[in-house]
C-alpha cells in the first residue's frame, strides 16, 4: 500500500469546450448585420443629407408637433379616465338597460377604427351645421384638434372602461365582504378598498392604452391637425425628404420607450409590497 | 407575377358575385336600398361600397399568413440560446411595436418607392414608379402584426412544460416533429384569445391603408361621402361595416376555441 507524500497541486480547470458554429448562430449574425447595415445606411443618409437650413427650419415645427401630440393624448386620456368611470359602472350594473348601453358604447368604440370614428365627427356633423348652431355647439366641432379631441377622449373611454372593469372584478369577492363586515358604507368601501387594488391590476393595461392612443393619434394629421405626424407630412410635402419620416420614427419612438421605462419602473414601486 | 394575380383575381370575381352579400342576387343593397343612394350600379354606391368591403376583408385575410409566420419565427428567435438572435428579434418588436401604425405604412409605402426608384434606376428605366398600396399595406400590417404576434406566442411558449419537449426527446422523434406534432397544438390553443385580438386590431388598421390609396370600406365611403355631400350617412355606414366585420370575426374565433377546446370537455 503506498501512501502519497505529497499532496497534489490544485489544477487549472480544464479549456471550455469550444462553442460550435450553430445554425442559430449564423441566423443571428445575419440578423443582426442586417440592423446594423440598416443603423450605419440612416446614420449616412442623414449626415450625407444634412442641411442646416432645413434644420433650421422644420426642427422647431416638429417641436410643436410634438407638442401637439402630447396635449392631445394627455388631455384625451384624462377626459376619458373620467368618462370610463360612469361606464365601467354601466357595465357592472345589474340594470338592464344601463349594462346594455355601455355594452352598445363599448363595443362600438372597440369594434370600429379609431380613424372611421374621427371621419364621422369630422366630416359627418358637418351635415347637421344648422342644428349644432341653433344649440351653440357649432363652433366646437368647426375645430379639427376639438374633433380630434372628442373623438379620442369617447374612444379611449370605451377602452379604459373596460379596463377598468376588468380590474374592478378581479379583485376577489372576500374583499367586498371584509369590507362589509367591518361596517363600511358601500362607497367607502369601493374607493378605499376596492378601487386601490383593482389599480394596482389596471396599471400595465393602462400603459399600454396610453401607448396606443400615442401611436393612434398620428391619424389626426389626415383632418389637418399639426401634431408631430402632420408637421411630418408637410415638411415631406415640401422637401420631399425621406429623412423627415426617419426623423418622426425617432421622435415617436422615443416617446414611447420612454413611457414604457417609466411605466416599468412605476410599476415595480408600486407593487413591491407584493414581492416575496 | 401580376397575370397570376389577374387569374386569381377573376376567378374570385366570379364566385364572390354569385354570393356577394351586398349585390348579389340576394344582397342587402339590391333588396332593400334599390331606390336610395346605395344602389347597385350607376345610379347608386351600393356596388363601391361593397368593393370596399371585399378590399378590407382581403388586405386582413392576405396580411394574416405572413404577419402569423414572421411572428412565428421572430418568437423562436427570442427563445433560442443565441444571444444575437435575441437582441435581433427584440430590436424588431421594439422598432415595429412602438412606431404608429400610419408611419410605418408611410416608411413602406414612400421607402420602397424610393428603392424600386433607385433599382429601376441603376438598370437603365427613368420613370414614375407607383407602389401598389395593397401590397404596401400587407407588408406594413404584417410586420406590425407579426411584431405583436411574437410577444403573444412568446408567452405561450413559455407556458408549455419543459417536459413536453423531453417527450418528444424520449419518442425518438426530429425536432421539427416535435414542434409540429407535440408544440404546436398546445401553443396554438394558448395563443388563441391573444391572437384573436391582434386578428381585430388587425382589421381595424386595414382602415389606414385607405390613406395610401387602397380603395378600401373607408375611402370608397369617403369618395361618396365627398360627392354626395351625405358624410354622416356614409360613415356610419363603414362603421356598420367594420362592426359587421367584427362581429363576424368574432363567432369565427368562438367557433375555432371551442375546436381547440373540444379536448378539454370531459375535465
Amino acid at each position: 500500500m503506498s501512501i502519497a507524500e505529497t499532496m497534489i497541486p490544485p489544477q487549472a480547470p480544464p479549456p471550455a469546450p469550444p462553442k460550435p458554429y450553430t445554425l442559430s448562430r449564423f441566423f443571428g449574425s445575419v440578423a443582426l448585420g442586417v440592423w446594423l447595415a440598416l443603423a450605419v445606411g440612416i446614420f449616412f443618409t442623414v449626415v450625407g443629407g444634412w442641411d442646416a437650413e432645413k434644420f433650421s427650419r422644420y426642427g422647431p415645427s416638429f417641436l410643436s408637433g410634438l407638442g401637439v401630440t402630447l396635449a392631445l393624448v394627455s388631455s384625451s386620456i384624462l377626459l376619458g379616465a373620467v368618462l370610463s368611470l360612469p361606464v365601467a359602472l354601466g357595465r357592472m350594473s345589474k340594470h338592464r338597460l344601463w349594462s346594455w348601453l355601455a355594452y352598445a358604447y363599448v363595443y362600438f368604440f372597440r369594434g370600429t377604427p379609431l380613424i372611421t370614428q374621427l371621419f364621422l365627427v369630422y366630416y359627418g356633423l358637418g351635415s347637421f351645421r344648422p342644428q349644432l348652431e341653433t344649440v351653440g355647439l357649432w363652433w366646437f366641432f368647426r375645430d379639427a384638434w376639438n374633433c380630434a379631441l372628442f373623438t379620442f377622449t369617447l374612444n379611449t373611454a370605451a377602452y379604459q372602461a373596460e379596463i377598468l372593469r376588468g380590474a374592478i372584478e378581479s379583485v376577489p369577492r372576500g374583499q367586498h365582504e371584509g369590507a362589509a363586515a367591518l361596517g363600511l358604507p358601500k362607497h367607502i368601501a369601493f374607493f378605499k378598498v376596492i378601487l386601490p387594488q383593482a389599480m394596482i391590476v389596471a396599471l400595465r393595461p393602462y400603459g399600454n392604452e396610453i401607448v396606443l392612443m400615442i401611436k393612434g393619434s398620428a391619424i389626426v394629421a389626415i383632418v389637418t391637425v399639426f401634431d408631430l405626424m402632420g408637421e411630418t407630412r408637410r415638411a415631406f410635402s415640401r422637401t420631399f425628404d425621406y429623412q423627415m419620416y426617419i426623423w418622426a420614427a425617432a421622435l415617436y419612438l422615443l416617446m414611447v420607450e420612454l413611457l414604457r421605462n417609466i411605466w416599468g419602473w412605476l410599476e415595480a414601486r408600486l407593487t413591491r409590497h407584493l414581492k416575496r | 407575377m401580376s397575370g397570376l394575380f389577374a387569374a386569381i383575381y377573376s376567378g374570385l370575381a366570379w364566385v364572390v358575385s354569385i354570393i356577394d352579400p351586398f349585390c348579389g342576387p340576394v344582397g342587402v343593397f339590391r333588396l332593400f336600398g334599390s331606390d336610395t343612394l346605395l344602389a347597385c350600379g350607376d345610379t347608386g354606391w351600393g356596388d363601391e361600397v361593397a368593393y370596399g368591403f371585399l378590399v378590407t376583408a382581403s388586405l386582413a385575410i392576405a396580411t394574416l399568413p405572413i404577419g402569423l409566420t414572421v411572428g412565428f419565427f421572430v418568437a423562436l428567435a427570442k427563445q433560442s440560446e443565441e444571444r444575437s438572435l435575441r437582441l435581433a428579434a427584440n430590436i424588431y418588436t421594439t422598432i415595429f411595436r412602438g412606431l404608429p401604425e400610419l408611419l410605418t405604412l408611410f416608411i413602406v409605402y414612400y421607402g420602397l418607392q424610393i428603392l424600386v426608384q433607385q433599382f429601376l434606376a441603376t438598370i437603365g428605366y427613368e420613370g414614375p414608379v407607383e407602389i401598389n398600396a395593397f401590397v404596401a399595406g400587407m407588408i406594413a400590417l404584417g410586420v406590425v402584426f407579426s411584431a405583436y404576434c411574437s410577444e403573444v406566442l412568446l408567452s405561450a411558449f413559455k407556458a408549455i412544460p419543459h417536459g413536453q419537449y423531453e417527450a418528444g426527446d424520449a419518442l425518438g422523434l426530429h425536432r421539427g416533429a416535435t414542434m409540429r406534432l407535440i408544440i404546436l397544438p398546445q401553443l396554438i390553443r394558448i395563443a388563441l384569445p391573444g391572437l384573436g385580438n391582434l386578428w381585430m386590431a388587425l382589421l381595424k388598421d386595414t382602415a389606414l391603408v385607405s390613406v395610401v390609396g387602397l380603395p378600401d370600406i373607408l375611402r370608397q365611403t369617403g369618395v361618396a361621402a365627398r360627392v354626395t355631400k351625405q358624410a354622416f350617412e356614409f360613415f356610419g355606414l363603414a362603421c356598420i361595416l367594420f362592426l359587421i366585420l367584427a362581429m363576424i370575426s368574432s363567432v369565427a374565433f368562438s367557433a375555432i376555441e371551442r375546436r381547440t377546446k373540444r379536448a378539454e370537455m370531459g375535465r
